[in-house]
């Protein structure tokens, strides 16, 4: 159906999530599965001196008992990672192996030694206390800054300083310049803490290897399959690519955190090979928090320079990135080009340069998460420009609009080229934070907060605006950075015999609703019912090779490669239904679902021009049977969603509590294929943002142990710690796409976490305080009130 | 030594010899093969298992599978009367109340019980009531809006 585009269509996927039907990968038993339970290291640094399986071995119900050692003598190979970042000086990135189980030694709690298997998971798991590792511990090291030092303990023998890389991107040297003349510098030194991703399905795997036919199918709750399924085709196993499938059915959330390539995917499947069985292994949630990349974990110092009237003429920063105990699949690109690359922010700042050291710890691995990369790039700009203004006594807003970048739409003019090597493709920032500025009645906050003082009440007004790069990505350019992969999206579109039709999408949903959106683009573009389009995807068996969803990228770039075979369907369409209405191509329009005449009532339907393709006795001569196309859509430049977030906080002055009041957040994301989707992701991205503002944060201790390592200690934000959100938008259309669309999932995510620390110190600046470490919680802001007024 | 055990789940009767140490959802899950309630952590936090147990929301992780030898049990599978959704059900779709819908079967049983107990919830009601049940995608706002849905149709 025409103008299915910008409506709010309910989900077509929830029927079967609401009516206790989805089918995620724990819902799936297979006949005669086994079930696998890993034993763990409980040491963040140890020689594995020896491991005795022979107990559990005999334990009732074990069918096998592996450890790396044979995983080693079957040739398996290590876990790779997907992206290089090479050192300043042009050394090769450090990338030690990571050992799908543990060889020698273990570098973070959770790292696994060995697997067992059994007829019931009780069994498995009953016998993995029975297996006997001897250990000699090592000394730990967790901070990424110490890991760095002289003396600290060493990961790798090969591997100095524990220092997987260096990077800069930038001018240094103007920047240096920028700051030895600014009339004012402003410096902030803090940790961007470390976060574990969450999602409420726990990972699972399974394993199932059909030696009749030499078939090896792994089901696992990931982000995208044939990612796993090249990686651990080509690169660990080693098996015939062709004959490996992944599927990956309904997919419970996954924030980045499954994205990667993990070894229980490796192991289940190999086990199964070994045994001949089906092996399943499920997540427990306190293997999910020892084994699920985490995200963030930077340690920054960050600095602003101005002149006297509030222009900002230079920033610098200097970052050590936490890398945990291995590389994981993406992890080098998430400090560097997915960071250092957001510097510039919405402003005209004229030189900026980042350093980023990237660090091996005694820690879990730190990959993407929800942003990645870019929260923490607008963190460190947003609590940089709040924090100047104060310091000058200037307005938050004024400082801002002072220094935007003028608007320019990426057609009549070009895009803006950073000093961090991006160009934006289009943007009207000042008025994105005019709106964000009205939306929250600004003005009359300020007047609020006033009066708010005068009752003794702690009110604070936070402001944050962003800028992030979606539609992940150009694959020359992301090669050219060091990806090991390209970055592309595929799409097939299968016209059926009857006119309905079925798309095969790379693309793959944890929850962002692409059986909708995707289908919204599909009737929209053919002219046909919601109810006539299916989409498909997660199963590399059935879709074409494809890339994945993250980065705010499905619609971008995924429905991009639906459009382009979208087009090929309606081309091809055209020459049949010209041949039935015996006119010229030229001469027909295609509106609503019909092939017309030009100025006549002649016309013929989609179905009819399907059934033809499929039934071809009345056709063009030398036209192809059927109608079906294979897209691949390679994006030519990334997308930049960006927006203004105001948050308003209270904060309790005798407990610290924060109490976030209101939350506005005015997005633009360029055009809207369904507007009620489109919220959805900002709520969750704006909840996943406070969260890291208040309340969450890994805690490891100095010997390496997660000390909140479960929901009993790690705090999710729940129902009645976040307000109703206010959601509005402007549209500045992405001018190197056809549908204008830049993405949404991660947007709030990256804007809120500053909008809410910002908020909080607007609320204590005028006690005294300057600065404050998230997360936010009670007991740090109660004693920052302490400490600046004692 | 297997325990036997008579449970009714969705008007359906099942009698199985059951390990004292199966929990409620296991049974649920891996026994009768509803798969309909979740497991997404280990310390009864998260809420996407809850069920209803002789009319009270329960996480079906804290119980054993004997404990409930005798009770009547309604899981997300048996909400809906025939094809006709229940109310709660309706309210998360018009609402879009759920993303990924992995918390969905927990969210929607908790909000049954506090619909039970409240049928005119506030908000702030309704938030309160779901502190016991985790999302990761919705940021809850929307699945505020859904209980409220239902408890405007069910008025």
């Amino acid at each position: 159906m025409a103008n299915l585009i910008g409506q709010s269509v309910k989900r077509v996927e929830d029927q079967r999530f609401i009516t206790g039907q989805g089918r995620y990968t724990d819902d799936i038993t297979l006949p005669n599965m086994t079930f696998a339970v890993l034993v763990r290291s409980p040491h963040a640094h140890a020689h594995v001196k020896n491991i005795d399986s022979s107990t559990a071995q005999n334990a009732p119900g074990v069918v096998g008992v592996f450890t790396g050692a044979d995983l080693e003598a079957a040739g398996i190979g290590g876990l790779p990672c997907g992206w290089q970042v090479d050192f300043k000086n042009g050394d090769t990135m450090k990338e030690p192996p990571h050992p799908v189980l543990a060889l020698g030694k273990v570098r973070h709690v959770g790292d696994p030694v060995a697997i067992v298997i059994a007829e019931t998971r009780d069994q498995a798991a009953d016998a993995a206390e029975l297996v006997d590792v001897d250990y000699e511990v090592l000394d730990a090291v967790v901070n990424s800054v110490t890991a760095t030092q002289d003396g600290a303990p060493q990961l790798f023998d090969d591997v100095p300083s524990n220092t997987a890389f260096d990077w800069a991107l930038g001018d240094a040297e103007k920047t240096d310049a920028a700051f030895a003349t600014a009339s004012h510098v402003t410096t902030l030194e803090y940790t961007n803490q470390r976060l574990v991703t969450n999602a409420i399905e726990p990972r699972c795997a399974i394993g199932d290897y059909d030696a009749s036919r030499d078939h090896y199918t792994l089901y696992s709750s990931t982000q995208n399959p044939h990612v796993i399924r090249l990686l651990m085709s080509a690169f660990v196993m080693g098996l015939p690519e062709h004959k490996v499938r992944v599927v990956s059915p309904d997919v419970g959330g996954g924030f980045g955190s499954k994205i990667f390539h993990y070894a229980e995917e490796v192991l289940t499947l190999w086990c199964s090979m070994q045994l001949k069985r089906p092996v399943k292994w499920t997540a427990q949630r306190s293997e999910s928090f020892l084994t699920d990349a985490h995200g963030r974990d930077h340690i920054t110092k960050a600095e602003l320079a101005l002149d006297t009237d509030g222009n900002i003429t230079g920033l610098r920063a200097k970052t050590y990135a936490n890398m945990g105990a291995y590389l994981s699949t993406f992890a080098p690109c998430v400090p560097t080009y997915l960071h250092g690359t957001l510097l510039q922010g919405l402003y005209t700042t004229p030189a900026v340069h980042v350093d980023v050291t990237a660090v091996f710890t005694n820690t879990t691995c730190v990959d993407a998460l929800r942003g990645a990369g870019r929260p923490e790039a607008t963190y460190l700009v947003e609590r940089l420009v709040e924090t100047a203004a104060h310091e000058l006594g200037i307005d938050p807003a004024e400082l801002r609009q002072k220094n935007f970048i003028p608007a320019f739409d990426g057609v009549e003019q070009p895009g803006y080229e950073t000093q961090v090597a991006l160009v934006y493709d289009s943007g009207d920032y000042a008025a994105n934070f005019q709106k964000g500025l009205e939306k929250a009645n600004y003005a009359d906050l300020r007047l609020q907060q006033q009066a708010a003082r005068k009752e003794g009440r702690l009110m604070g007004i936070g402001l944050s605006t962003f800028i992030e790069a979606c539609g992940i990505a150009p694959s020359a350019v992301v090669g050219s950075l060091g990806a090991r992969a390209g970055l592309f999206e595929s799409a097939g579109v299968r016209v059926q015999p009857t006119g309905k039709v079925s798309v095969y999408t790379g693309s793959h949903s944890q929850g962002q609703g692409h059986d909708t959106t995707f289908a919204q683009v599909v009737g929209d573009q053919l002219g046909i019912p919601l109810d006539d389009v299916e989409i498909i995807h997660g199963d590399t068996e059935q879709v074409p090779f494809g890339m994945g969803t993250y980065g705010s990228r499905s619609l971008a770039v995924g429905g991009m490669a639906i459009m382009k075979s979208l087009d090929k369907v309606k081309e091809k369409g055209a020459k049949i239904a010209a041949h039935l209405l015996e006119a010229a191509e030229e001469d027909l329009d295609f509106a609503d679902g019909q092939w017309t005449v030009k100025g006549t009532d002649q016309s013929i339907g989609f179905a009819d021009v399907a059934l033809t393709a499929y039934v071809p006795h009345n056709y063009p001569e030398g036209l192809e049977p059927g109608l079906e196309f294979t897209s691949f859509y390679d994006p030519a430049n990334f997308t930049f969603p960006f927006g203004t977030h105001v948050a308003v906080v209270e904060v309790d002055p005798d407990t610290g509590q924060v109490s976030v009041e209101r939350y506005v957040a005015v997005d633009d994301v360029g055009n809207i294929v369904n507007p009620m989707i489109v919220d959805g992701q900002v709520h969750g991205g704006v909840t996943h943002g406070i969260a890291q503002a208040l309340l969450e944060g890994a805690i490891y201790d100095d010997d390496g142990q997660l000390l909140n390592g479960s929901f009993m200690d790690y705090p999710l934000p729940r129902a009645d710690e976040l307000p109703s959100f206010e959601t509005d938008r402007t549209v500045t259309p992405c001018p190197h796409n056809a549908l204008g669309v830049k993405g949404v999932g991660e947007a709030g995510t990256i804007a809120a976490t500053p909008a809410i620390v910002n908020a909080v110190v607007d609320a204590l600046w005028h006690l005294g305080v300057r600065d404050l470490q998230m997360p936010l919680t009670p007991q740090r802001v109660w004693q920052a009130i302490q400490d600046a007024s004692a | 030594m297997p325990i036997p055990i008579s449970i009714t789940v969705n008007g359906q009767t099942h009698q199985h010899e059951i390990e004292p140490r199966l929990l409620l959802v296991e049974y649920l899950r891996e026994t009768l093969g509803l798969t309909g309630t979740h497991v997404g952590c280990d310390t009864s936090s998260c809420g996407a298992c809850t069920i209803i147990v002789d009319g009270q929301a329960v996480k079906s992780c804290t119980l054993l599978a004997v404990q409930a030898d005798g009770s009547q049990i309604t899981t997300l599978e048996g909400l809906a009367n025939g094809d006709q959704l229940h109310p709660l059900q309706e309210g998360f779709r018009q609402e879009h109340g759920l993303q990924c819908g992995f918390c969905t079967p927990g969210m929607i049983m908790a909000a049954w019980q506090l619909l039970e107990r409240n049928a005119d919830p506030s908000d702030d009601e309704i938030r309160h009531s779901l502190e016991g049940n985790y999302c990761r995608c919705t940021g809850y706002d929307n699945i505020v809006r859904s209980i409220k849905h239902a408890a405007q149709q069910l008025a």
